[in-house]
């Protein structure tokens, strides 16, 4: 009917002989040798859904620590991996590879690919982030033993020097700190050279960069962001390993050496990393949003140049986490200036969101409220973040539990609720099958009361005063109740994340056969069969405007008369 | 059918994109360059800093031998880069070995140069912040050139069996684009450690 | 159907009974460290850019998240929705350049007042009769120096209350003898870290007197969170006397002769310092006048024969992981060297 050469979709056929299916042993065999992007995604996301689930339990046991004052359910040793951990572990083992996790499915698929641009890399980058991940929770096993945490971290997961040096941790902990993040940052570093190269070099016909889907550019800059994030922090960890192993002196303050340097290495990598973080968030809600809205978003070119303009202003901006180290006053102004002015651009994404909105038909389907929920936390989070930049005020709420507040705002409130909303959105693509609606429903509104209940109370915690990283406090200071009150929250949300986790697995057997396009959506990966076959396109696939499967299914009124 | 013509400018349109390994080794090149910048950073940031020990000006040596030798290796690997792509694997060959020979004369010269300073010098990692600076930088790009170097020797080997030929010259250009890299990171090192620093 | 007004609501009122069940609180109760109750000239300025912040984070916010609400409960998908999709808009320059412009003013307008706050706390002279204190941190405790008077102390720090008619500013160096610590009173000034091999400067001038609490804020090792903070503010009179107590030199009592044996012989004077004898430690707090504070060990307990005589024999029950080692003394030992350190007055 058309005159698009759009690859036809195409049903697997799923039936096969018992004879021919292969054995357990040889279904696992194929998935750890794989180098197809799409199993290797999957990988990521699993990987990342197992470790959310154990920094959550890390998370919870700090919140039933701190539930009352001068409890006893941790020691301060215990308490002190568990907050590390906790950190660490959603960061670099959750956060990263869930996003990357994504990509890796994605990107290939929306830019009309057979595969990424290198393929081995990819499998390589995989195994050495798992091993990471590995190395790290196998701390928990050294030292005193599984119960006193072992030689688990200790240090925060910032690690400030000269508290890591030897004198002050002797011990195993934080090698398997440095060491396990070295080398996940390795595998890091590969699957973003592997996306960019992918990116730049694989799109299909006529998919200029301006026509890409915003989940593919913004993975493309998040790429682009890591490359000179990650390697930072790595370059630092090799000096404190210098420090620890070889007698070096660079965090070594009786040699002459400065903490300020670890501090500064730490932050020029800490900012960069929160948009290595949000960005693919970002990435996300630009693909539900306008199709559940049923509406192009808005401002296309607009997006693209805030994200560019937010890459290159985040790198400006790191001292903001330091303004109590005692910079001159020139530097604090400069840096609560270069703080708000990365506002801007992020505002005016969120503009551009409500803009779709604006004029839509909305459906509100899970992956849509999580979406939604988003927009809101993301709002508070970035006001919230405006509070943080006017340093005068940030001397009072550094290291405080608003900063904890804030950043769970962005993290959870933002992150962990795009990742929610895009599993519900391609769980259908990856497995053919539909998450339960229903359940999901469940899980949005009580992890959305959680959420609040234990986030919004911990902002006047830190106007009152509570500093982070304690694992006690007085009973006098007027700080027990809403303590109490946060690790509730804590519990609703644990609940939450667990109907998630059932639904997920469940679905993969019992959830609706989703076909190819269950969301009636515009991007190339739905016009492929549910899952994927490992080729993906039958043919390359040509496209003539940002949303290809919107000119299929409107030859009348293509896209591409109305771009610019 | 559509009645309506859908006809749109660029229907046979020419599709070239970048070579995804030249993009992949430029991302590369990004992302060690940040490396390295965190190293010169820390080396800059703690001149003149030591508490005590040999100062560069007491025990460092300008390595120009080395360094004439390691910048033509970008000029012999930029010949070889020629050669392979018309297909002139004689030619190539040389220029290849020319370019791992005047490698492995850095390479020695740095041998040497850390042989006196530990030795005669009294300077280690773990001697004062300079020791501890000096070594990580410089060290790090030596790892560096050691890695170039097992690569153009392997292509080496591989071209004297027969088995290089010019469809492998994009390749062979990726490896060179490391090359450069590498030989561009050494002026920044020499510039801030022989010449500034001392 | 799920709406978002629903969503909005369960927010909206969940604030509202957060704010009134916390206000009381939010109003300081005698030992509540904080922000929002200023008691001194930083912390007020602070704590009124703060108040201006809020207002225009706010204004953005009931805006912005208004617009949100609007649009999700405006255009909701309805059964009586036409067939086919809405009309589709691809953006607008116009749009764009007003809320790209509107926002950078915004900016503007917060960075001018809040630069102003900056050098105004940072860069504020320092008036002749300014009293000088060292403040040098600790693996888990505070050492506070007063150069001018030749006095040392530990953990509790007495300085003069401030008035119109006779200012008395205090101001602190800060560093750090071992790890990066951090030096909060919430109610008196905003943080400053210390950090080894690097003096930091404040200055507080409070306004009333009593006492204010804080503690440590940078994570700093196992027992960061007992490394306690309390701040005498003290009318001229009680910090004159104070300053006369803490100079004079430890006296000599006879009835704790064997106390005084058991402190020297069994190494704390390694650690220790009490002024006028032959113990010069400067590892741990100095204790010449440690029966002048109301707690031990940084706040971690009150300051009692009972606490004394359990944290010698074993810290590790007030502050597992406290630096302090247990001395393995017998039980006469150690009610010999208590009853000493309770003459410390």
């Amino acid at each position: 009917m058309s005159d698009y050469p759009l690859p036809v979709s195409h049903v697997i056929d799923q039936s096969t002989p018992a004879s021919e299916r292969s054995t357990l042993l040889e279904k696992l065999h194929e998935w750890v040798v794989t180098v197809d992007h799409k199993r290797l995604g999957i990988l990521y996301i699993l990987y990342s859904t197992f470790f959310l689930l154990v920094a959550g339990a890390e998370a919870l046991m700090i919140r039933v620590q701190l539930a009352y004052p001068h409890n006893h359910v941790l020691s301060a040793q215990v308490y002190n991996r568990f907050f590390t951990m906790h950190g660490t572990t959603m960061v670099f083992l959750v956060g990263m590879p869930f996003l990357f996790g994504f990509a890796n499915y994605i990107v290939p698929l929306q830019i009309g690919a057979r595969d990424m641009a290198f393929p081995r890399v990819n499998a390589f980058s995989f195994w050495l982030t798992a091993f990471g991940g590995f190395l790290l929770y196998y701390s928990f096993l050294g030292g005193a033993g599984l119960y006193g945490v072992g030689n688990a971290p200790d240090v925060g997961w910032f690690a400030y020097a000269p508290l890591t040096l030897r004198a002050f941790s002797p011990g195993h902990a934080t090698d398997y700190w440095a060491l396990a993040l070295i080398v996940s940052g390795f595998g890091t570093l590969g699957t973003a050279i592997n996306i960019i190269a992918t990116v730049i070099s694989m799109r299909c016909k006529g998919m200029t960069l301006m026509r890409m889907p915003l989940f593919t550019w913004l993975l493309l800059i998040v790429s682009m962001l890591t490359l000179v994030t990650i390697t930072p922090l790595t370059a630092a960890q090799f000096m404190l390993l210098i420090d620890r192993y070889l007698g070096g002196h660079f965090f070594d303050t009786q040699a002459g050496g400065s903490s300020l340097i670890w501090i500064h290495f730490f932050w020029i990598f800490g900012h960069p990393e929160v948009y290595v973080l949000v960005l693919p968030a970002f990435a996300i809600a630009n693909e539900i949003i306008p199709v559940f809205c049923r509406k192009a978003i808005f401002g296309y070119p607009a997006m693209v140049a805030a994200s560019v303009c937010i890459m290159f202003v985040s790198l400006s901006v790191w001292a903001h986490h330091m303004f109590t180290v005692g910079m001159t006053s020139v530097s604090n102004a400069f840096f609560t200036l270069s703080t708000m002015l990365v506002g801007v651009p992020t505002g005016i994404k969120i503009f551009n969101w409500i803009a779709t909105l604006w004029g839509g038909r909305i459906r509100f389907t899970t992956a849509m409220l999580f979406c939604i929920g988003f927009l809101f936390h993301f709002l508070i989070a970035g006001l919230t973040g405006i509070m943080l930049s006017v340093s005068p005020w940030d001397w009072q709420l550094h290291n405080s539990y608003f900063v904890i507040a804030h950043f769970h705002y962005v993290l959870v409130g933002a992150v962990v609720f795009c990742i929610f909303a895009g599993i519900y959105y391609w769980y259908p693509k990856a497995t053919g099958r539909l998450m339960n609606e229903t359940l999901g429903k469940w899980h949005f509104w009580l992890f959305t009361i959680g959420f609040h209940i234990t986030f919004d109370t911990m902002h006047f915690l830190g106007l009152l005063g509570m500093p982070r990283s304690i694992y006690t406090y007085q009973p006098d200071r007027g700080w027990n109740f809403l303590n109490l009150v946060v690790s509730v929250g804590g519990l609703i949300q644990g609940i939450a994340v667990l109907i998630f986790a059932y639904n997920f697995i469940a679905s993969y057997w019992s959830g609706e056969v989703a076909g190819d396009d269950p969301w009636d959506a515009w991007t190339l990966e739905w016009t492929t069969s549910s899952p994927p076959p490992v080729y993906n396109f039958e043919e390359e696939p040509e496209v003539h405007s940002r949303r290809p499967l919107w000119d299929l299914k409107h030859p009348d009124d293509p896209d591409w008369e109305y771009e610019s | 059918m559509s009645s309506i013509p859908v006809s749109h400018p660029e229907r046979t349109v020419e599709w070239h994109l970048p070579n995804k390994r030249r993009v992949g080794m430029t991302a590369l090149i990004v992302g060690e360059s940040a490396i390295f910048t965190i190293f010169v950073v820390a080396y800059v940031f703690y001149m003149g800093k030591s508490l005590s020990g040999p100062t560069p000006a007491q025990v460092l040596e300008v390595p120009i031998l080395a360094t004439i030798c390691l910048l033509s290796s970008s000029i012999t690997i930029w010949r070889a880069e020629k050669a392979i792509e018309d297909d002139r694997i004689g030619s190539f060959t040389v220029w290849l070995g020319a370019t791992i020979a005047l490698a492995a004369v850095f390479l020695m010269g740095t041998a040497f140069e850390w042989k006196k300073l530990i030795y005669q010098d009294g300077l280690t990692i773990s001697t004062n912040l300079f020791g501890t600076t000096f070594y990580s930088l410089v060290g790090l790009h030596a790892t560096h050139v050691v890695v170039g170097m097992f690569l153009l020797t392997s292509t080496f080997v591989l071209s004297l069996f027969g088995w290089v030929d010019s469809r492998q010259s994009e390749r062979f250009g990726v490896v060179a684009l490391y090359w450069h890299f590498v030989d561009a990171v050494w002026i920044v090192v020499f510039t801030v450690v022989y010449l500034i620093g001392r | 159907m799920q709406t978002r007004c629903t969503k909005r609501l369960i927010c909206r009122s969940s604030a509202a009974a957060w704010l009134l069940l916390t206000s009381p609180m939010l109003i300081a109760q005698g030992m509540t460290p904080s922000t929002l109750a200023p008691a001194s000239t930083p912390a007020h300025q602070i704590f009124n850019l703060s108040i201006f912040v809020v207002a225009v984070t706010g204004g953005i916010f009931l805006v912005v998240s208004g617009l949100l609400a609007i649009a999700l409960y405006r255009f909701r998908a309805r059964k009586t929705d036409p067939v086919g999709e809405p009309a589709q808009i691809y953006g607008s320059t116009q749009i764009e350049l007003a809320w790209t412009v509107i926002p950078i003013l915004i900016v503007v307008v917060l960075f001018l007042t809040t630069a102003r706050i900056i050098f105004a706390i940072q860069d504020a002279p320092k008036p002749k009769t300014a009293l000088d204190v060292t403040v040098i941190g600790h693996q888990f405790w505070w050492e506070f120096r007063y150069p001018k008077y030749g006095v040392v102390t530990a953990n509790e720090l007495h300085i003069p209350v401030s008035s119109d008619a006779a200012p008395a500013a205090t101001f602190l160096k800060l560093t750090s003898a071992d790890v990066n610590h951090s030096f909060w009173i919430p109610q008196l000034a905003g943080k400053t870290d210390l950090i080894a091999n690097h003096v930091n400067t404040m200055w507080m001038d409070p306004q009333k007197p009593g006492l204010y609490l804080g503690q440590c804020a940078q994570f700093c090792g196992s027992q960061h969170a007992m490394m306690l903070l309390r701040v005498y503010v003290d009318t001229p009179e009680q910090f004159d006397a104070w300053i006369k107590n803490q100079q004079h030199s430890a006296p000599q009592n006879s009835a704790v002769e064997a106390g005084r044996r058991v402190f020297e012989r069994q190494a704390c004077m390694n650690c220790h310092t009490v002024s006028g004898t032959t113990a010069t430690g400067r590892f741990g707090p100095d204790l010449t006048h440690l029966m002048s504070r109301a707690t031990l060990a940084a706040g971690a307990m009150d300051n009692t024969p009972e606490n004394l005589r359990q944290w010698i024999k074993s810290p590790d029950t007030f502050k597992g992981g406290a630096l302090m080692p247990a001395m393995q003394l017998t039980d006469e030992q150690l009610d010999q060297v208590t009853a000493y350190l309770e003459t410390l007055k």
